[in-house]
């Protein structure tokens, strides 16, 4: 018997992965969560049949949306993660002895559960002291806030479904304002790659360049997503990425990493011409 | 309500059976099932044009039904406790026109509150019948015209004994109640008909704790649109019959101006919308409420915005209030209405019922199911307040202005009339309508005496970007009055 987990990439890919069992799958008042054991990604967490994270290549992801904005403000006390139920984030973001307190806000609270229950690799982030889970909407936290954070990460889903309202302007902008004058945003900005998702790429941008002075792009490889290109947006009130990166200071705080580095960091910024042709047409 | 038989949908039924049988089909509509127009079929599907179909035999006939339409006409009755429902399909404009044109006649007088909807005023172009009108209570804080009090329409029919009918908005676009069952009372005592524009009030007649629906209260007749707050297709409305009304004689008034060939999608839309609410009816209210109230609440928190509610209730001219409204007033903002409505659209994309002068209407419905897009709604307020902020000086805030009735409209609207500058037009008589859309509720109306207060609204209102309708210059620059003066 051969099983296999498929995820549709667009109305004419497909993308595969053989798996050995499914170990959970539950219905919550948002979504279908499922986890999967495969032979080549070991554990698989897909919601609504799309998958945000394997064993395997998570730690792209998460290296690369924590500690970009981190390294460049070290001073970072107090870190507002929306989304991220998984735990991967806050797990990186826990490296820092620097911050003292992480907020978590993640709307649907039984992705957290069978995160503790079948993924400890990234729940365990959520064993830390700092940090406090919020179960509501991300645009209902934020809002209430002013001058709060110092770093906001945006770690959602896709722009249809429960993290729909993640990606709007409304969104943006009361992240802003929840900002401190040197705040940093950093988000899941999607893939330049299938149309559809270049679409989502392109109006997040817009909407990130009409509420921030600074507003930049940057990109990893994460094999099991949609084309493997994957894009983080960078917005910020006063720093900029690569003349602000505190490499030195980064470096001598010895944080492991698998995937992230300094070098990286930097090179991270430099896209493809069709990429920077698609950001440029909003800014 | 008598729940009996109300899981049948026998329009529906009736259409599904059509379906199953594959009859041939050698009738209009041409397209044939969606075969004749494979772009419209592929951009509606083919569900939807498989049941675009005409009268027959086993679907009935709109204007003389005696089979599945007779049905569920009697289905929705029950549902809504009138004696008789129709099934309108023209919108609720042709509900409000038929109640007035088979209760009045050329000459006749009918009370009324000034803040109408348009077609009532058209009614009365169409049948040449008198308005007497009633000024309703303003608010002033908030700009907003209110309810008809009690006393007003006693008064009005005390002068007016000969008066054929009164109308009542239950409720107004902004959710505003009028003592319906007193003015009922008062009405009937003196033989006059009470007719009323429930356009707004759907779920009256489903929801718990709500106002008074007219059926409940007694009226002759109601106009409501089960398209706004039920959740059938646009321009669908249903036009109730109470103990008063003569439900033979309003079917042949309804003939006068219905199409002969109703459209099988509106009318299943009704019948299956009427099924849903009968059945389900208090649930989904419940949960539009607990949203509004949600929404009103969190918005009230943020500053500068006035979500207003039930603290209206003053016992008279705000009688009840309709609390899934969200109407929110912005004028401490420094932003009309529109201003607001204008921005949500354009740069949150959110599209929003309407906005005026110092108020916007966002409608919670049937449709809203958790609270993902309230949260937006209120998100992008909260940073509408943050970026565009402004002083308040400036703006206006008085909206209803005391109209002078010369003529009758329907005198007004035939009359030989000349087309002047809107500027140079004070003192002279209007012979078309001036309104904003939405709302639709005329600022001038025909026959009426144009006053230098309603020009400097008129032009207040087209700077901030309402959508001003009713003129025949497209332009807005230029208004028809009467020839040679009055």
């Amino acid at each position: 018997m051969e099983l296999w987990f498929t995820e549709n990439h667009t109305k004419n890919v497909k993308f595969s992965i053989k798996v050995d069992k499914q170990l959970c799958s539950t219905q919550s008042i948002y979504q279908r969560i499922d986890v999967f054991e495969s032979y080549e990604f070991g554990k698989i967490l897909t919601l609504d049949g799309f998958i945000m994270l394997t064993q395997k290549d998570e730690f792209v992801y998460h290296e690369m949306i924590a500690h970009i904005p981190m390294a460049v403000n070290l001073n970072a006390k107090k870190v507002l993660v929306i989304g991220a139920g998984d735990g991967g984030t806050v797990r990186e973001l826990a490296k820092y002895k620097s911050i003292n307190k992480i907020d978590v806000v993640e709307i649907d609270e039984k992705v957290v559960e069978v995160c503790k229950e079948f993924l400890p690799q990234t729940a365990c982030g959520f064993d830390d002291k700092r940090v406090s889970v919020y179960y509501q909407d991300g645009l209902k936290f934020v809002r209430k806030y002013e001058n709060e954070y110092d770093v906001i990460i945006v770690d959602s889903t896709d722009p249809f479904g429960p993290g729909e309202g993640l990606f709007t302007k409304e969104f943006y902008g009361n992240c802003f304002k929840a900002l401190k004058d040197d705040g940093i945003m950093v988000n899941q900005h999607e893939s330049p790659f299938y149309y559809n998702d270049a679409q989502a790429m392109k109006r997040a941008h817009k909407r990130i360049v009409e509420s921030f002075p600074i507003s930049r792009v940057y990109q990893a490889h994460i094999p099991t997503y949609p084309s493997g290109h994957w894009l983080f947006g960078f917005a910020s009130k006063k720093y900029y990425p690569i003349n602000d990166l505190k490499s030195n200071d980064w470096n001598l705080l010895k944080i492991d990493t698998k995937y992230y580095n300094t070098n990286l960091h930097s090179g991270s910024f430099c896209l493809p011409n069709y990429v920077e042709e698609m950001l440029k047409e909003y800014e | 309500m008598n729940l009996n038989n109300q899981e049948r949908a026998p329009i529906y039924e009736a259409l599904m059976e059509l379906k199953a049988k594959r009859i041939v089909p050698f009738d209009v509509p041409g397209h044939k099932r969606g075969k004749g127009n494979k772009d419209l079929k592929d951009f509606l599907g083919e569900q939807c044009l498989e049941v675009d179909v005409n009268s027959m035999k086993l679907l009935d006939n709109l204007c003389h039904p005696v089979g599945v339409i007779k049905e569920a006409e009697e289905l929705a009755a029950s549902a809504f406790g009138a004696k008789e429902a129709f099934f309108m399909v023209n919108g609720t404009t042709s509900a409000v026109q038929a109640m007035i044109l088979s209760v009045l006649r050329k000459g006749d007088k009918i009370i009324l509150p000034r803040n109408v909807h348009r077609s009532v005023i058209n009614a009365l172009v169409l049948c040449g019948a008198v308005p007497v009108y009633i000024n309703p209570q303003v608010s002033q804080r908030l700009g907003i015209t209110l309810g008809m009090s009690v006393s007003d329409v006693k008064n009005a029919i005390l002068k007016n004994p000969d008066a054929k009918a009164v109308l009542v908005n239950n409720p107004t676009y902004y959710g505003v109640c009028s003592n319906i069952k007193e003015i009922v009372k008062l009405a009937h005592e003196k033989d006059i008909k009470v007719l009323v524009d429930e356009a707004h009030g759907t779920h009256f007649y489903f929801g718990d704790n709500m106002p008074v629906s007219a059926m409940s209260a007694g009226a002759d007749m109601s106009a409501f649109s089960m398209h706004k707050s039920g959740g059938s297709l646009t321009q669908s409305s249903f036009l109730l019959c109470g103990e008063g009304a003569n439900p033979s004689y309003v079917r042949q008034i309804i003939n006068l101006m219905q199409t002969t060939s109703g459209s099988y999608l509106l009318l299943s839309s009704l019948d299956i919308s009427r099924r849903n609410l009968a059945l389900n009816g208090k649930n989904i209210f419940s949960k539009v409420v607990e949203l509004s109230e949600y929404a009103r609440e969190e918005i009230n928190k943020i500053g500068d915005y006035y979500a207003f509610s039930s603290e209206l209730i003053n016992g008279d001219s705000v009688f009840d209030f309709d609390i899934t409204k969200l109407s929110i007033n912005t004028f401490d903002l420094g932003l009309a209405g529109i201003e607001v409505y204008d921005i949500l659209r354009d740069e949150y994309d959110i599209q929003i019922e309407f906005g005026d002068i110092g108020n916007i209407l966002a409608y919670v419905s049937v449709g809203d199911k958790n609270y993902k897009n309230i949260e937006r709604l209120i998100g992008a307020l909260t940073e509408i307040r943050r970026l565009y902020k402004k002083d308040k000086i400036g703006m206006l805030k008085q909206e209803y202005i005391n109209p002078t009735v010369e003529l009758s409209p329907q005198e007004a609207f035939y009359a030989d009339k000349k087309s002047v500058l809107l500027e140079q037009s004070v003192g002279e008589i209007c012979t078309e309508f001036v309104m904003c859309y939405p709302p639709g509720i005329p600022i001038l109306a025909p026959g009426e005496k144009i006053t230098k207060d309603v020009v400097d609204y008129i032009l207040y209102a087209k700077e901030k970007g309402c959508f001003l309708t009713g003129l025949e210059d497209l332009e807005i620059q230029r208004i028809n009055i009467l020839k040679g003066g009055f």
